[in-house]
């Protein structure tokens, strides 16, 4: 298959008071069509910078995103985001925040009972089709995640960008929220990237998996194929070799490999950074 | 027996449900605590007014004050009379000529009767809602260029930051001799010291307004900002369908401010340019300086005091009903 989405020597540099720092250093990654790819690392490593990037929300200081030949300079719905913290517009009902996104995409493509049809089945593919006419302070965080995602499947992405989409969910709704993901995966075959910094999330969902180095200067470490079978169950793999190795693989890099050491003043340095990049946003 | 202990007997009985005993509770927190508070403070005040004599005789303690809210509005209406006898006198005289002398074109003259306790109040009503309408229609769309431009909110920032300590009234003078030199014309639509009152309260109302809804716009979620430029929004479906909405309850806490400072300062302004409303009505009394006057004044001070409630209790039922955010509506 063909490279969809070309992430082609990217360096980032953020100017902080204290001078520039240097977020990523040359990451590269060609990712094809229908690949599901996951992002891990450790916290302040820059794998959301990445996908920033790639989102258009930031530019790259040195290096591009291709996206079907085709330079990435601006933020786009061909390029859907599935944002942490679900992001939904809270004086809307979960209706209207899709109904939003499709109306910018599809304005005159489709007319008013088509675009009502397809509100409704993105809502009725993530479950949320019970209370579509509800309000985000009336639902769950996991419901509310549902509907963040149903606003971007509704803008028929040419990839699903997804930034720790289940970070802020306890662990029995991220479960939950994974299993859907998955069933969605098989019916539409999506190309994603998913940031995560969940080992088991990782592995269960992912094509392959891409490991971050520690930051500053965040580059791609190793990237890790995964060829379970799917449809996959959590049960079963739970005791399947080849799963339980993948899953070792990854804490070992974490772990052994890109060991996170922080002395006090290295922890000060990074805080700063954040700062500058949230400032950046 | 006092009230509370009545129902503080009722509500230790235990014959009476859970459920029952809560509405007693709500009862007493939200009617009898408050009326008990009233009444103190009326007993308090008659009690020091009679010990406080002016040179205009006692101060005016409640009943004193009731009275003079019964002879207000009895004045209103015999004014009110005079004036329907007045245009009736008018109407038969002209009918008369017109008998006469069918080529007569007939002159109507209004009516110029002083005016009563309640039309000033109407007045100072009107005034008070215009210069805030005004000035709601310039700021919240300056505050939301300047939420949404760093640049603009750099450039206008520091004219801002001198302009809100200005008490309104210290333009008062400047704003009476612009008005009168530029606003000449023959029939003119609205009068002067309308116009006058109305762009003091309008001046005071435009730096909260503006600042509070820059600020609102300025601390939009960023997330939600993004949400908009991945879905690459128009520059003003952004602004219609994430700004505004998101930065409502800011928008109301302006707005709610500045109406709270724009009646206290349009009756300070009536009162220093003689210009009609209950801030001239009080100045009149206070000048008139009859055995009656201070209660007349009192009487205009509650009326100002419960005015000014009610359009603050207003400007939260609007709230309530515009904004999604319930909760920033109770506060």
């Amino acid at each position: 298959m063909s490279v969809l989405l070309d992430i082609s020597h990217i360096d980032m540099v953020f100017p902080t008071p204290k001078g520039p720092f240097t977020a990523l250093s040359d990451v590269s990654l060609k990712i094809k069509k229908g690949e599901f790819v996951s992002l891990i690392g450790h916290s302040g490593c820059g794998k959301s910078t990445v996908l920033n990037v790639v989102a258009g929300l930031y530019q790259a200081t040195n290096g591009g995103v291709l996206l079907n030949d085709k330079e990435v300079t601006e933020p786009g719905p061909e390029r859907a985001v599935v944002f942490q913290n679900h992001s939904l517009l809270p004086w809307l009902t979960a209706y209207q925040n899709v109904e939003l996104a499709v109306d910018q995409v599809f304005g005159k493509n489709k007319s008013k009972a088509e675009k009502k049809e397809w509100i409704e089945h993105n809502l009725q593919l993530v479950h949320m089709d019970h209370a579509m006419y509800k309000r985000p302070d009336e639902i769950s965080g996991g419901m509310k995640q549902r509907v963040g995602i149903a606003r971007a499947l509704a803008m028929q992405p040419e990839i699903l960008l997804m930034d720790e989409p289940f970070g802020a969910l306890d662990a029995l709704t991220r479960a939950h929220m994974q299993d859907s993901l998955m069933e969605i995966q098989a019916e539409l075959n999506n190309t994603v990237i998913m940031i995560t910094h969940d080992v088991d999330e990782a592995v269960l969902l992912s094509d392959r998996i891409v490991m971050m180095t520690n930051g500053p200067a965040a580059t791609v470490g190793e990237i890790l194929d995964i060829n379970l079978e799917r449809p996959r169950d959590r049960l079963a793999l739970a005791e399947d070799a080849e799963y339980t190795h993948l899953r070792s693989e990854v804490l070992k890099f974490l772990y052994e490999k890109q060991r996170k050491v922080e002395p006090m003043t290295q922890k000060k340095a990074t805080a700063t950074a954040n700062e500058s990049k949230s400032e950046a946003a | 027996m006092t009230a509370t202990s009545i129902v503080s007997k009722l509500s230790d009985n235990q014959v009476l449900s859970p459920k029952a005993k809560d509405m007693v509770n709500n009862i007493t927190r939200m009617a009898v605590i408050p009326l008990l508070g009233i009444l103190g403070f009326l007993l308090l005040w008659s009690a020091a007014a009679q010990n406080i004599d002016t040179s205009l005789g006692k101060f005016p303690g409640p009943a004193a004050v009731w009275e003079q809210f019964g002879s207000l509005y009895e004045e209103h209406t015999t004014e009110r009379g005079k004036e329907a006898a007045f245009y009736e006198r008018q109407e038969k005289r002209n009918a008369a000529r017109m008998e006469k002398d069918p080529d007569y074109v007939p002159k109507i003259r209004a009516y110029t009767g002083k005016e009563t306790f309640l039309d000033q109040i109407a007045t100072s009503l009107v005034t008070v809602m215009s210069g805030f309408l005004v000035a709601a229609a310039m700021a919240i769309p300056l505050g939301i260029a300047v939420g949404l431009s760093k640049t603009l909110n750099s450039a206008i920032n520091p004219i801002v930051q001198i302009f809100k300590p200005v008490s309104p009234l210290a333009w008062l003078p400047l704003v009476t001799m612009v008005v009168s030199a530029l606003y000449v014309s023959p029939d003119p639509m609205v009068s002067k010291s309308f116009l006058n009152s109305m762009i003091t309260v309008t001046l005071c109302c435009l730096w909260p307004m503006v600042i509070n809804t820059s600020v609102g716009v300025a601390s939009i979620d960023s997330d939600l900002v993004n949400v908009s430029r991945v879905l690459r929004l128009p520059a003003m479906t952004h602004v219609r369908k994430i700004v505004l909405p998101a930065s409502i309850p800011m928008i109301f806490t302006g707005m709610r401010l500045s109406l709270g400072v724009a009646w206290m300062v349009l009756i300070a302004a009536e009162m220093l340019a003689q210009n009609p409303g209950l801030g001239k009505f009080v100045w009149d009394e206070f000048q008139n300086g009859s055995s009656n006057s201070l209660a007349r004044i009192m009487a205009a001070v509650l009326v100002i005091g419960f005015i000014g409630f009610l359009l603050d209790r207003g400007m939260l039922q609007l709230q309530r009903y515009v904004s999604w955010d319930k909760s920033s509506a109770d506060r």
